[in-house]
């Protein structure tokens, strides 16, 4: 027998979006791990990345001022891995657009917002996971933190905070072009531009000058040094309020962009 | 009417060029299930997506459970279940997580939603594979996991979206006899369709739609009545000629028997349903005609559609199967290659 009536939903409760936001948190991370080229971007790439980049780099480079080049470039590779991994949320949104999943979610009595917000939660959840992997494997090949425990752990916030806004900008691509293989490339494209004309890998100082001027007020490289004064020690204040600064211009303006796009996404 | 699950009035809806809907009226009384019958293409899908509120109407009205769908839908959305073709479950989750995760988001407490997940997977007999991922579910099982996110809520107000197309027979009468059971327990129900036999066997009243528009409403026996009676379905044999055997019987039949040279079926419209079978059977004694298959069916919808507006249905028709003529006539109307709107 079904039985229809009897446990009907509260009409007129309050939007508790948290307890939506935390449902939808929860769906995206059981994904995260039975996905399996969610699972790979998780953790393979991450540690291939530090690996890679120490080894076959690590030789050649010399960063004036650092003994070490993994303590140079451990920042920059975890910004690198965060954007990546974003870049997976447009992919994922636009899925869940053409596969219904946005249709079912527009069906139930959750705002849109919960439905985004819950993206990005798992999405941050996974950074920090990313982040302290390849924290992990740095140290076992040689990266240290040089600021103390108040300044590493400043630093991973700092990264989780970029992935924030990654996040909220691959989630307003894919609500564009909806085409789950357009969002990847679209998320990509922006990283990997912006990763190799940072200061990421080598010091700005060593590009041609035309070069340099974008390099120095790219979003990576600002990111990166303030991340860089925090795991090595020296002046992290300024740095880290220019990261802040730029991180909350970028989401004041794909959080609202994003929500607007969500609404009219489905409707169309 | 105040108290009707659904009233819509002239709702029209248009794709560029294309009016998928083009000034639909339809009424669902509380308590009632309604049948929407139509070919792909009809305008059915846009018809539940504007009720569901996940689409505008470009014009007309609508009020579900009481509530205007442009103007509350969030009030609406309390209100509604739907389970259909294109509002999905999660592949990668469990059925009995998918059907938590949606009792979470009607707002049921943990607890809640937990046992109203377990009691749904029973009722819809999902128990064994509750704890699989949905990814490797059969086509009925998917199905039937639809259903019971419809059903999560309790909601007044359940649109269920062909919820059968693409089941094979054994899956849409498992189908079929849980749906019965639903329309019996006073929730309001909209079903679309392709199937006359879907609608006749689910809904108090039918609607039928094409190209955006209601061109028939009525109850089953009524709309049976007017959409013609039962087919005779009869193949000769190779090398007799068909037109003999519709000559024997065509004294039999309410309209002139359709005869199909190039496959030797011949189809028979008929009034008195099985009764007719014994007279059928001394006739072709008589005169000595051989059959090799003999089907007594429902119209299909093509047929029917024939009957209502003189006119084919739709533009986007299915393969027909007389057009491969095979011997053993099909007892169930043709499948749709299944797309949205």
């Amino acid at each position: 027998m079904i039985t229809v009536a009897g446990t009907a939903a509260r009409p007129g409760r309050p939007a508790p979006i948290l307890a939506d936001t935390a449902t939808i948190t929860g769906r995206n991370l059981r994904r995260l791990v039975r996905v399996p080229t969610l699972l790979v971007l998780t953790t393979v790439q991450p540690v291939l990345f530090v690996l890679l980049f120490t080894y076959a780099f690590g030789g050649a480079i010399h960063v004036p001022g650092v003994a070490r080049y993994i303590d140079y470039l451990l920042p920059g590779i975890i910004v690198l891995a965060i954007g990546f991994g974003s870049s997976q949320t447009g992919v994922a949104i636009a899925e869940d657009l053409s596969a219904g999943m946005i249709d079912r979610f527009r069906s139930l009595p959750v705002t849109g917002t919960a439905v985004l917000a819950g993206r990005v939660a798992a999405d941050a959840l996974r950074n920090l996971f990313v982040a302290g992997l390849m924290i992990a494997v740095g140290a076992a090949i040689g990266f240290r933190f040089h600021a103390g425990p108040a300044a590493a752990l400043a630093a991973v916030a700092l990264a989780v905070a970029a992935g924030l806004a990654f996040s909220w900008l691959n989630l307003l691509l894919g609500l564009v072009v909806r085409d789950p293989e357009s969002a990847g490339l679209a998320g990509l494209f922006p990283v990997v531009i912006l990763f190799f004309t940072s200061s990421a890998l080598v010091p700005v100082a060593t590009m041609p000058g035309w070069l340099q001027a974008f390099a120095r007020a790219n979003p990576i490289t600002v990111i990166t040094g303030a991340l860089r004064a925090l795991c090595l020690g020296g002046p992290a204040t300024g740095p880290a309020a220019e990261a802040a600064t730029w991180i909350a211009a970028l989401l004041a303006i794909t959080v609202p962009a994003a929500i607007a796009r969500y609404r009219h996404a489905a409707s169309t | 009417m105040a108290d009707a699950a659904i009233a819509a009035e002239g709702l029209g809806k248009r794709f560029g060029p294309v009016a998928a809907l083009d000034g639909v009226d339809l009424e669902l009384p509380a308590g009632g299930v309604l049948g929407v019958l139509g070919p792909n293409g009809a305008g059915k899908t846009t018809l539940v997506r504007i009720l569901a509120t996940l689409l505008r109407p470009d014009r007309g009205r609508a009020r579900v459970a009481g509530f205007d769908v442009a103007r509350h839908p969030a009030a609406v959305r309390r209100r509604i279940g739907l389970s259909g073709q294109y509002a999905a479950v999660d592949p990668f989750l469990t059925g009995q997580e998918n059907l938590i995760m949606i009792g979470r988001l009607y707002g049921l407490p943990r607890r809640q939603a937990r046992r109203r997940a377990a009691e749904l997977a029973g009722q819809l007999e999902l128990d064994g594979a509750a704890g699989r991922l949905v990814r490797t579910y059969s086509g009925g099982m998917r199905r039937r996991l639809d259903v019971a996110v419809g059903l999560l809520a309790a909601p007044p107000v359940l649109f269920l979206d062909e919820p059968t197309t693409g089941l094979d027979p054994h899956g849409r009468l498992a189908l079929w006899q849980v749906l019965g059971e639903l329309g019996a327990h006073g929730s309001s129900v909209l079903l679309t369709t392709q199937y006359i036999e879907e609608a006749e066997r689910l809904a108090g009243m039918i609607v039928i739609i094409d190209h955006g528009t209601v061109i028939a409403t009525g109850t089953p026996a009524r709309l049976r009545a007017q959409a013609g009676a039962d087919r005779l379905d009869l193949q000769s044999p190779p090398g007799h000629d068909p037109r003999r055997l519709a000559g024997a019987l065509s004294a039999l039949g309410t309209a002139e028997p359709a005869v199909d040279e190039a496959t030797g079926r011949v189809v028979l419209p008929v009034a008195d349903g099985p009764g007719i079978l014994p007279e059928v059977a001394a006739r072709l004694a008589a005169a000595g005609v051989q059959v090799s298959g003999l089907t007594l069916r429902r119209p299909t919808l093509e047929e029917a559609f024939l009957a209502l507006t003189g006119q084919p249905a739709s533009r986007t028709r299915p393969p027909r199967h007389d057009a491969s003529g095979p011997a053993a006539a099909p007892a169930r109307p043709a499948h749709g290659t299944q797309s949205a709107r």
